[in-house]
């Protein structure tokens, strides 16, 4: 299956790791990876901050960059860029009057899925290699290892992606953590973080005050989120390794490759 | 607009006041959380009570849906269903007062209160005469007002302004009320146990009702089709607040109408349930005419004052759904930015996410205080979800973004997102803008440090590195490798 990779700027700029792996997940999951380099961003900081011109204007790059890419799926790497263009595409050319474009958001918005929901499908169809038994590495355990994961709001609200991130947690090995607040907002919100940054981090706070000690690692589909999160628990001084899924299956998986038996 | 200030502050400050108060913080979301609860549990009976063969059948989801598209229905033909309830209103002998905005809505009370003598003010709950500021009119013209309604009697007490449309005084805990009744209504060394206060606020509230001369009341529901005024509450107060003075005025935001009572049996099965978790409130209040001969109580004269406010100017525009809210408070009570202050950081009468969109559009719109209360939101959309009314608060906040830009965006502001859009829109000069970052962060300490914005978020969270080598880069030289 030919994929394209939406990147993101978050994940280009500051976390290009998970990226990688994402690659490494989608290439081991049977799927030739490519990834347009027309894309930019999809537009999602100016559409909330009320700028929809200048929104579409940037999202009209990427969407010809992904539909010149061709590709029989576009994959994205987080729940909340997946939404803007699943979700608030169609509707933001609209209001810009550019019907066009808005007609072709919606038919590429239906072969676009957000990475855990696109990988667990894989996995179900069987063509996921085996996960799980995977033995620890540079210090931080992954098979058997405790998982809070964080629900993050576009993917579980507007996309209802719910179940599919935690099965694929738990296929590698890990068990997820019951955590009273992993479906609560963690506070970031786009610029909200930076508008209004007290409030931000008395919600990561809140967020983060009902991991239990047990828990061995923070993991999640948003980069945007985890980048809030880890900042606030390096701030903290606290002891918690924050993790893209996509990273926690990819360690597994070149794990699984490394200690598998070999044809 | 009458009544309308935000007393020249800014929501972050007003957000850094009130996330200063820990204490604070602990009570409103102990209180929104009570409520939450409460409210998911009874939607679970929704189908048990269908079992039993009561009336209300069907899932929450179909109720919802049901009460959209009555609400929908109702706010479509506004003006006409309006029409009707005056004149049934009349026919009933219920004097109309129609209010274009607050000054009005207070001018027509103050001249009854005038005509009448009034010197005495009962009031039960109304978040339409807080818009208005109408205890501030009433006292200008030399009467007494009193709140009634237990939560807004203990914050008239403490010269404080509710902060949530349900429970007004939801920020503060049974000591907070022991102090208050201590300090401002005379009570001696007081028990701070549920049962004690409430007696003390009991045997306090009777002697106003006795002696009031003009009770006020707000208005839940109208029902045109019989011209009647519908109010819920627990206390009792309320009832006692149109029935014991001999004149009673019910202020009505224009909005809160259904044409019949099968639309008002539908808000009532979702009203008290989506707000405190309650099948039904524990009074619900049916007033559709004066006291008649032979009645043993119940006033001489009624009056509903119909208030605009705002409100019609919202008709035919894309916040039109925003008339459709019942005023439940179930946003507030699912709302993250909500729970870490309670209401008095929004700055104005409605808060939490029904408040983020109706201050900018009840305070119009060359208001930029108001319209910047729109952010006041991540956008995580649980307000949604939790809406009874399916209200899709989560557009309707992105809408107001847009309405603020429109209307107030300063010139940096409208310069720096066209330069982003400029830069962003082509692949090449996007990554000569991810590149500065990135080569910034290897030999100048990190440029990141210098964008806008980054104090502000390194004051409480490490500013992230950019990598050194950006996704892109390490594809295309995977690619010519």
């Amino acid at each position: 299956m030919r994929v394209s990779l939406f990147i993101t700027c978050m994940v280009d700029l500051f976390q290009p790791q998970t990226g990688v792996a994402a690659v490494r997940v989608l290439r081991a999951g049977g799927c030739e990876v490519s990834c347009p380099m027309g894309q930019t961003c999809c537009g999602q900081p100016a559409w909330n901050s009320g700028f929809a011109e200048e929104a579409a204007k940037v999202a009209r790059t990427s969407l010809e960059a992904l539909e010149e890419g061709g590709a029989e799926a576009v994959v994205v790497p987080a729940g909340s860029c997946a939404t803007m263009i699943k979700v608030f595409w169609p509707e933001m050319f609209e209001l810009v009057g550019d019907h066009d474009r808005s007609q072709r958001a919606r038919v590429l918005g239906s072969r676009t899925y957000e990475f855990s929901e696109f990988v667990e499908a894989r996995r179900q169809a069987g063509a996921l290699p085996q996960l799980g038994s995977a033995r620890p590495r540079d210090g931080v355990a992954v098979g058997g290892t405790t998982v809070a994961y964080h629900h993050s709001c576009h993917m579980l609200r507007e996309l209802r992606i719910d179940e599919e991130p935690t099965s694929l947690v738990r296929a590698a090995g890990c068990s997820i953590a019951a955590w009273p607040d992993d479906r609560r907002c963690c506070g970031f919100g786009g610029l909200f973080s930076v508008k209004l940054p007290e409030m931000s981090v008395a919600m990561a706070d809140e967020k983060l005050h009902s991991i239990s000690s047990d828990v061995d690692m923070l993991v999640g589909s948003d980069g945007s989120c985890l980048m809030h999160l880890r900042g606030r628990i390096e701030h903290e001084g606290r002891e918690l390794p924050v993790r893209h899924l996509a990273e926690l299956l990819a360690d597994v998986i070149d794990r699984a490759d490394t200690q598998g038996p070999r044809s | 607009m009458s009544g309308f200030s935000l007393h020249g502050t800014e929501l972050r400050d007003r957000q850094i006041s009130a996330l200063s108060n820990v204490e604070l913080k602990r009570k409103v979301a102990a209180g929104v959380d009570k409520f939450a609860n409460r409210k998911s549990d009874t939607l679970t009976q929704i189908g048990r009570s269908a079992e039993h063969g009561e009336a209300m059948t069907g899932t929450p989801d179909d109720l919802r849906l049901a009460a959209r598209a009555m609400r929908h229905r109702t706010i479509q033909r506004l003006p006409e269903i309006l029409e009707r309830l005056a004149d049934n209103l009349l026919a009933n002998g219920i004097n109309v007062h129609w209010a274009n905005d607050g000054a009005e809505a207070n001018a027509a009370i103050a001249a009854i209160a005038r005509r009448i003598g009034a010197k005495r003010v009962v009031k039960g709950k109304s978040m339409a005469t807080e818009e208005t500021g109408l205890n501030e009119a009433l006292i200008g013209i030399g009467a007494e007002v009193v709140e009634t309604d237990l939560g807004e009697w203990i914050i008239q007490l403490d010269h404080d302004v509710p902060s949530h449309i349900v429970a007004p005084a939801l920020h503060l805990d049974r000591y907070d009320i022991k102090r208050i009744f201590e300090e401002h209504a005379g009570a001696e060394e007081i028990e701070a146990t549920p049962e004690i206060l409430n007696a003390f606020a009991r045997r306090e509230l009777r002697q106003r009702f006795l002696a009031a001369d003009l009770g006020i009341s707000g208005c839940n529901l109208a029902i045109a089709e019989t011209g009647s005024i519908l109010l819920v509450e627990n206390e009792g107060n309320g009832r006692m607040c149109t029935t014991m003075p001999r004149v009673h005025i019910a202020v009505m935001g224009m909005e809160r109408i259904v044409e019949n009572w099968d639309d008002a049996n539908l808000v009532l099965n979702l009203l008290a349930r989506s707000a405190s978790g309650q099948p039904l409130s524990s009074y619900t209040n049916i007033i559709s005419r004066a006291r008649g001969p032979g009645d043993a109580d119940g006033p001489e004269e009624v009056h509903v004052v119909i208030l605009d406010n705002g409100r019609s100017a919202l008709l035919g525009t894309e916040f039109e759904e925003m008339l459709n809210c019942i005023r439940c408070g179930a946003c507030l009570n699912v709302c993250p930015v909500y729970r870490q202050t309670g209401g008095h950081a929004y700055g104005w009468v409605y808060s939490g996410p029904m408040g983020a969109v109706l201050t900018p559009l009840l305070a119009g719109r060359d208001n930029p205080e108001a319209a910047e209360v729109a952010n006041a939101s991540t956008l995580c959309g649980a307000c949604t979800d939790a809406c009874p009314v399916g209200i899709p608060l989560q557009d309707l906040l992105l809408a107001a973004r847009r309405r603020r830009v429109g209307d107030s965006a300063s010139t940096l502001e409208r310069a720096g997102w066209k330069a982003w859009a400029s830069a962003w829109s082509h692949p090449r000069t996007y990554e000569m803008s991810m590149k500065g970052a990135s080569v910034g962060s290897g030999l100048l300490g990190s440029r990141v440090r210098r964008l806008p914005g980054a104090k502000l978020w390194a004051d409480g969270r490490t500013i992230p590195e950019p990598s050194k080598v950006s996704f892109r880069a390490l594809w295309e030289a995977e690619e010519h490798s």
